[in-house]
């Protein structure tokens, strides 16, 4: 029996469990669509593409499952690209299906007519052009193979409208030829060894986590090796939430705004076990100062993310799961009682550091501080809730005052910085955890980047909370402009805005505005009730706190600066 | 430092444009590029002369094996090789200096392919120093134009590059 593309297309989604879409049609994906309003998969219209692939972004962070969105050819392709990106730095699962024009009219400059494959090549884990529908199917199979083996990335799958069109009796395979595609999950026996080797010796060792750990989800493998070896255990932003906070070997986060003591034991340690992270620019500061008297050892999927930025002396390619379980059998082969009093100190050590200068903020009876918002939200939530956010101010404090127990509960975007992603990836989350309370935490700047997508909660019955900390700037650029250029506020403040209460009821949400610190705890409390539909919170904040403590840009992590205490 | 680097391919869609982005994206030089089927047709390989430290080699090793339709890639230079280059140089040549550029060519063993009154076609192949031992002692007589095919390598010994993918592809297809 032959098939149409796409009736091929859409039973293939079945066959790999895919139960909800984030897609936005158009001409050349009108068969595909003739489809789907048949099929029993959800399909979710945003309101603009981008708003659609941070949904499906925000949807696989949150439930690990592979996230799916469809634009069209030309401009909604290319409105696809920012989502990619977002979706490539972070290492999210997603398979993203755009239109293409007819195969006959490729190259000519036709109507809506863009090379997506091509201006989505470097920030993308695979691509595919289907010429054939022959291919259709085990494409496919390839792309969402791809997307969540290995180190998990955006598979691109360009389809053209004859494609689509045209039937073929290649129905759904499972049928997998990658001829160089083998990613090592297993490590190395011998460097997993060395690596205990040297851990055995160290008196001063730390845990370094990323967002690895949370997509190998080996986050209970992770805290048992963490408890048995009493080791402290210090996160990139990306990590935050693999490892439960808080815990007693919970030291922090570390970077550009993380905690005083992670980056003071990052720097004083002698031996740093880093598992699934990359050490990006913001969480190492000045590498020539970075950890300068730790050995290292480094697990990672991926081997370009090894000896990439830092030099390690123990690379271990492998998956952080089957790495972890790895090393948990070998734990009872080393004597841990060598350097047992040295540890035992060091751990006072830092726990006095996290005592002399934890995040804090000057609580103010007057005026909205935006870390306290942070603090009742987490209050009324319980800690229960995943926290999406903005990027920015509204970023660093979320990371900063809400205590994250849960591997799948903060969702930033932190490789690539994307404003306007924490709205649409609220509503994702939500849609993949509907018994779960999302909250956005924003800054007024970045919601107004993708706020569209109010009526796509409104219309789904989406019921997140957004919390805007407003303070009428693009507050991190204030802040950079307060710190190294002399208050110049050069175009970064925003006091035109609308007024998001009517905003909100203009799309029939829920707005508030609070003004006063005495009414945000109870104003957020009276949202928990409100269940269906969205909740915009407009906090009238101190327009001009900044986010400590800090390393500026090129200094080293043990180079904070403070803010008055 | 210079190496040069196979990279086996899967002949599919878009690889080449892949390679060179990656170059160009990353900030990695390439010296020169050549691309040639291999006796599968479904696999070609490419011979890749580039520069860098050790950290930025091995930064380029892997980022290629990274790709999806690459099978293997390895760097020649690491390994005892052989490195040629062909390059078609067209010279001036008169009825008065053609006997003495004949002779030149004869020295270095290249190949008069072309003749007319005022200039002739040489064929040379060698390594990049012969090619420009031979460029260097026929400038003065007038070069009009040099094509040269970038470098292509390949390691002594009885181990082939492509044997290696028939095998892999044959345990993947089991």
């Amino acid at each position: 029996m032959s098939k149409t593309g796409a009736e091929i297309l859409v039973e293939c989604l079945k066959k790999h469990n895919v139960d909800l879409i984030f897609g936005y049609p158009g001409g050349v994906l009108l068969h595909i669509y003739d489809r789907l309003f048949d099929s029993d998969i959800l399909h979710v219209l945003p309101r603009h593409e981008q708003g659609g692939i941070h949904a499906a972004d925000g949807y696989a962070r949150s439930t690990g499952k592979v996230g799916v969105c469809f634009g069209t050819s030309g401009p909604g392709a290319t409105n696809l690209v920012t989502g990619i990106a977002t979706a490539y730095l972070d290492s999210v699962p997603l398979v993203v299906f755009t239109g293409q024009v007819s195969t006959n009219l490729i190259g000519g400059d036709a109507f809506q007519e863009a090379d997506i494959v091509g201006i989505t090549r470097p920030i993308v884990k695979h691509s595919y052009l289907v010429k054939d529908v022959e291919d259709l199917a085990p494409t496919i199979a390839e792309a969402f193979h791809l997307a969540k083996t290995g180190r998990p990335g955006p598979v691109l799958v360009d389809l053209p409208k004859d494609v689509i069109a045209a039937k073929s009796k290649n129905l759904c395979s499972t049928d997998i030829k990658l001829v160089g595609y083998n990613p090592t999950y297993e490590g190395h026996p011998m460097q997993i060894k060395k690596m205990l080797k040297m851990l055995e010796n160290a008196k001063a060792p730390v845990v370094l986590i990323g967002g690895g750990v949370k997509w190998s989800n080996a986050h209970e493998e992770l805290k048992k090796f963490v408890e048995t070896l009493n080791l402290p255990v210090v996160s990139s932003l990306m990590g935050i939430g693999a490892f439960p906070n808080p815990h007693k070997n919970w030291v922090g986060w570390a970077g550009m705004h993380g905690n005083y003591a992670s980056n003071k034991t990052l720097t004083e340690a002698d031996f740093i076990l880093a598992i699934g992270t990359r050490f990006s620019d913001r969480t190492t500061g000045r590498l020539d100062a970075y950890a300068p008297k730790a050995k290292k050892a480094q697990i990672d999927i991926d081997p370009t993310s090894i000896d990439k930025n830092v030099k390690v002396d123990i690379p271990i390619v492998g998956d952080c799961k089957t790495v972890l379980n790895q090393i948990l059998n070998y734990i009872k082969d080393f004597n841990w009682d060598k350097c047992k009093n040295d540890r035992e100190d060091w751990l006072k050590k830092i726990e006095y550091w996290n005592n002399e200068r934890p995040f804090s903020y000057k609580f103010s009876d007057k005026i909205i501080k935006p870390q306290f918002v942070v603090e009742k939200i987490y209050e009324v939530t319980n800690g229960d809730a995943i926290i999406t956010t903005e990027v920015g101010q509204n970023q660093m404090w979320a990371a900063q005052f809400y205590k994250f127990k849960d591997p799948r509960q903060f969702i930033t975007s932190g490789g690539l910085g994307t404003m306007g992603y924490g709205f649409p990836a609220a509503i994702g989350a939500k849609l993949g955890n509907p018994n779960k309370e999302v909250f956005d935490i924003a800054g007024d700047g970045s919601f107004l980047m993708n706020m569209q997508e109010l009526c796509t909660a409104v219309q789904y019955r989406v019921g997140v909370k957004v919390a805007i900390l407003n303070n009428k700037f693009l507050g991190m650029i204030r802040q950079w402009q307060h710190l190294f250029y002399n208050k110049r506020y050069s175009y970064s403040c925003l006091e035109c805005q609308p007024d998001f209460v009517k905003l909100a009821d203009a799309y029939g949400c829920v707005g508030f505005q609070v003004v006063n610190p005495s009414d945000v705890e109870p104003v957020l409390r009276e949202s928990l009730k409100i269940k269906d539909k969205p909740v915009l919170f407009d906090f009238l904040v101190d327009r001009e706190e900044n986010v400590y403590p800090m390393v500026p840009a090129g200094a080293a992590l043990n180079e904070m600066i403070y803010g008055e205490k | 430092m210079r190496h040069i680097i196979s990279v086996l391919v899967e002949n599919k869609f878009g690889v080449l444009a892949r390679i060179a982005g990656l170059f160009s994206g990353r900030g990695y030089n390439i010296e020169s590029l050549s691309v040639n089927a291999t006796e599968n047709e479904d696999i070609s390989i490419m011979t890749i002369v580039t520069r860098g430290d050790d950290h930025i080699i091995e930064q380029i090793i892997k980022q290629l094996r990274k790709l999806v339709n690459t099978i293997k890639v390895r760097d020649v230079t690491q390994v005892d090789h052989i490195e040629r280059e062909l390059a078609l140089l067209k010279v001036h040549a008169t009825q008065r200096t053609r006997p003495d550029i004949l002779s030149i060519i004869e020295t270095f063993r290249g190949k008069v392919v072309d003749i007319t009154k005022e200039s002739l076609v040489v064929e040379i192949t060698g390594d990049q120093n012969k090619l420009n031992a031979i460029i260097n002692v026929l400038e003065p007589y007038g070069i009009i134009e040099i094509i040269k095919s970038g470098t292509i390598a390949i390691a002594r010994g009885n181990k082939s590059t492509t044997d290696f993918t028939k095998q892999d592809i044959k345990s993947q297809e089991e």
